[in-house]
């Protein structure tokens, strides 16, 4: 069992507070992606599961044993490095095999291990290879067999994408995808905790995902509920791209006042509302307006400021009661007559809008079922 | 606009070639007087070793007579009979001395001085900013001024007249100048592979000989060859430690070439000096790449 658990975790870094107390558990097998905005401590988090920070409070569980005071070459964990961090004197070959040599296994076995680990990583052809005659892309998947040969209990990436193109982005997260995809089948050890900064990143490889903010957790869920059901401003201003628009407002009874319009609160969105206060933001993805014309009577009315064309779709930019607020709307939707300072009126979508409280910023449209 | 300026091209074509012609002239002449200005300043400056290789072929009577470092008639008497010197021992044996002390201090200065660098650079401890200002410090103080606490320790370990004195301190990373060196370049190397090294498994040794000493190597290699030229050079240490003659490194040996004859053999001497300064040479020569790269630290590949 490659359970791992944080049990209010703190990192101090005297007087300076990184991590407050948090508790996360990552299930047997699980692909847990640790995001937030930079500062937001989940390097600090992935470096004290390492054992590269000293923990100044709480628990680090791995599998049932707590690792807080263990070596890192003692819990069972490998980690792949931003920048690689391979050993620049040491052929692939002996990068792989470090760890094991160090352990003193028996020659075969390394021997075996390291054709194994280069066969899944297709790096067969640069064992014989130092570390700089390498593309950044090869280094990455030598540093990633560099974890793997070690069959680890659970695997640690730290931003290991952020130095690389983004058309390489896109296919080593396609690959290490697939990779824990097979070692879950194959039945092997395979939990495991990747940070990023990249929230596309988290989307596409997390089967979880833990949002953070200044060394707090703000969400943990899969990504459909991430995105779906954000359970404060912050996170909902985090996933998801064009970001969501975040509209501060007044809640008035069955109605919602921006600036000097009125915007009626339909029964669906009253049935989840559990309001707290009358401050409230209004939380609307760009991709759930809907331009509309003078007959719809909920919409709002601004000014496009910007446009920003991207093929199959188009940025709108707009100024709605003094806030910038964008609109995705399909490329066959956009009436190319429409430019800049044009009148345009915006209606959410039914059942796709969300209101934060605004002291709190927590969501308090989220009706109680799950 | 441009219809103007092409016109003008096509009308000063012959302009052009000229212009070009008196820069390429300007070009030749610069470099003649640079090289000229170079070579120069150049010979002047290793005018004094050229002589002494050219003296130290010359006849006793003959080294006097001119600047000019060609020999009339070259003899290497001054080798033969500057090796045989006049003490029981052959210059041989002064060889053999110097390499005693430099061989132990070489060894010792490397090992000790990147244990203390990466305890400085790597590792907090209480206590840490004051004994790395005190370790700078101590660059900072004149040698003289430990000279004679030193000899007065030294004499009441009993350790004149050995070679201890000469290379045991330097074995405790007695040189805080190398230190200092080593805790700079390891700064500009990122940590990034040690920690690697640290989850694969090694322990704090271990990264040191497996990750740290490898890439530190161009640092080691100029540490030593100061070490090793410094050493060979030394003339006080030995002069103070050493008294007996079948203890004496060449550069108190040289000197006795110069004390007890009464008549000095200038030849003998210069040739002993060429003799000696061979190795440093030969060693700075060979390793010259990794120098320029050790002293050039943060050069640091990605």
């Amino acid at each position: 069992m490659a359970r791992l658990q944080l049990r209010n975790l703190e990192k101090d870094y005297g007087g300076f507070k990184a991590v407050h107390g948090i508790n996360l558990e990552v299930a047997d097998g699980e692909f847990m992606v640790l995001v937030g905005p930079s500062g937001c401590a989940k390097s600090t988090t992935l470096r004290m599961i390492a054992g590269l920070e000293r923990v100044t409070g709480g628990e680090i569980r791995i599998g049932d044993s707590l690792v807080n005071d263990k070596a890192p070459g003692e819990r069972g964990i490998a980690m792949v490095f931003q920048n690689y961090a391979l050993y620049p004197h040491m052929k692939v070959r002996k990068n792989l095999s470090f760890g094991l040599r160090l352990k003193r296994r028996p020659k075969e076995e390394i021997e075996q291990a390291t054709h194994d680990v280069s066969n899944i990583l297709e790096i067969g052809d640069y064992l014989e290879r130092l570390p700089k005659q390498l593309s950044g892309g090869q280094a990455q998947r030598v540093a990633v067999g560099r974890a793997l040969i070690k069959k680890p209990q659970v695997f640690l990436f730290d931003e290991p994408l952020s130095n690389l193109d983004a058309k390489l982005r896109a296919s080593m997260r396609v690959r290490i995808t697939d990779l824990h995809k097979q070692l879950k089948a194959d039945g092997l050890q395979s939990t495991v905790v990747y940070v990023t900064h990249d929230q596309t990143e988290a989307m596409t490889m997390g089967d979880r995902i833990c949002v953070m903010k200044e060394g707090r957790i703000m969400q943990v869920a899969d990504p459909v509920k991430l995105y779906n059901r954000p359970a404060n401003a912050f996170v909902a201003g985090f996933i998801g791209s064009p970001e969501m628009n975040l509209i501060d407002s007044k809640l008035d009874g069955r109605s919602l006042k921006i600036g000097g319009k009125v915007l009626e609160l339909d029964d669906e969105m009253l049935s989840r509302l559990q309001p707290r206060g009358t401050d409230v933001t209004l939380g609307v993805r760009p991709q759930h307006f809907a331009v509309v014309g003078v007959d719809v009577a909920n919409a709002l009315d601004g000014r496009v400021s910007h446009v920003e064309f991207m093929g199959h779709e188009v940025y709108l930019y707009i100024r709605v009661e003094g806030q910038q607020v964008i609109a995705v709307v399909p490329a066959n939707h956009y009436d190319r007559g429409k430019i800049n300072g044009d009148a345009i009126r915006l209606a959410p979508q039914a059942g796709s809008a969300h209101l934060f409280d605004r002291a709190s910023g927590e969501n308090i449209s989220l009706s109680n079922q799950a | 606009m441009a219809d103007h300026v092409i016109t003008t091209n096509l009308a000063d074509d012959s302009e052009a070639a000229r212009i070009l012609q008196a820069q390429r002239r300007r070009h030749i002449i610069g470099a003649t007087i640079r090289y000229g200005i170079l070579f120069a300043v150049g010979l002047i400056m290793l005018y004094p070793l050229i002589w002494l290789v050219g003296a130290s072929f010359k006849t006793n009577s003959e080294i006097f007579a001119g600047p000019g470092f060609i020999p009339d008639s070259p003899t290497i008497a001054g080798y033969v009979q500057g090796w045989q010197t006049s003490t029981p021992y052959t210059f041989g044996r002064f060889f053999w001395n110097t390499f005693l002390i430099v061989i132990p201090k070489i060894i010792g200065t490397a090992i000790s001085c990147t244990a203390v660098a990466y305890g400085f650079a790597r590792f907090d401890f209480p206590g840490k900013k004051i004994l790395f200002a005190s370790l700078i410090a101590t660059l900072l103080l004149p040698n003289v001024v430990t000279r004679i606490p030193q000899y007065l320790l030294f004499r009441d370990l009993g350790w004149l007249d050995s070679f201890l004195p000469l290379w045991v301190p330097s074995a405790f990373a007695g040189d805080a100048f190398f230190v200092f060196m080593l805790v700079q370049f390891l700064r500009a190397i990122p940590r990034d592979m040690e920690e690697a090294a640290r989850v694969d498994g090694a322990s704090t040794w271990q990264v040191l000989v497996f990750i740290v000493v490898p890439l530190l190597t161009p640092a080691l290699i100029s540490v030593c060859l100061f070490q090793f030229m410094w050493t060979m050079n030394d003339f006080l240490g030995p002069l103070i430690y050493i008294s007996s003659v079948d203890k004496f490194p060449v550069s108190l040996a040289l000197k006795l070439s110069i004390d007890t004859t009464e008549a000095f053999e200038w030849n003998r001497i210069l040739a002993m000096s060429v003799l000696t300064i061979l190795p440093a040479l030969t060693v700075f020569f060979v390793a010259q790449k990794y120098f320029i790269e050790g002293i050039s630290a943060g050069g640091v590949k990605g």
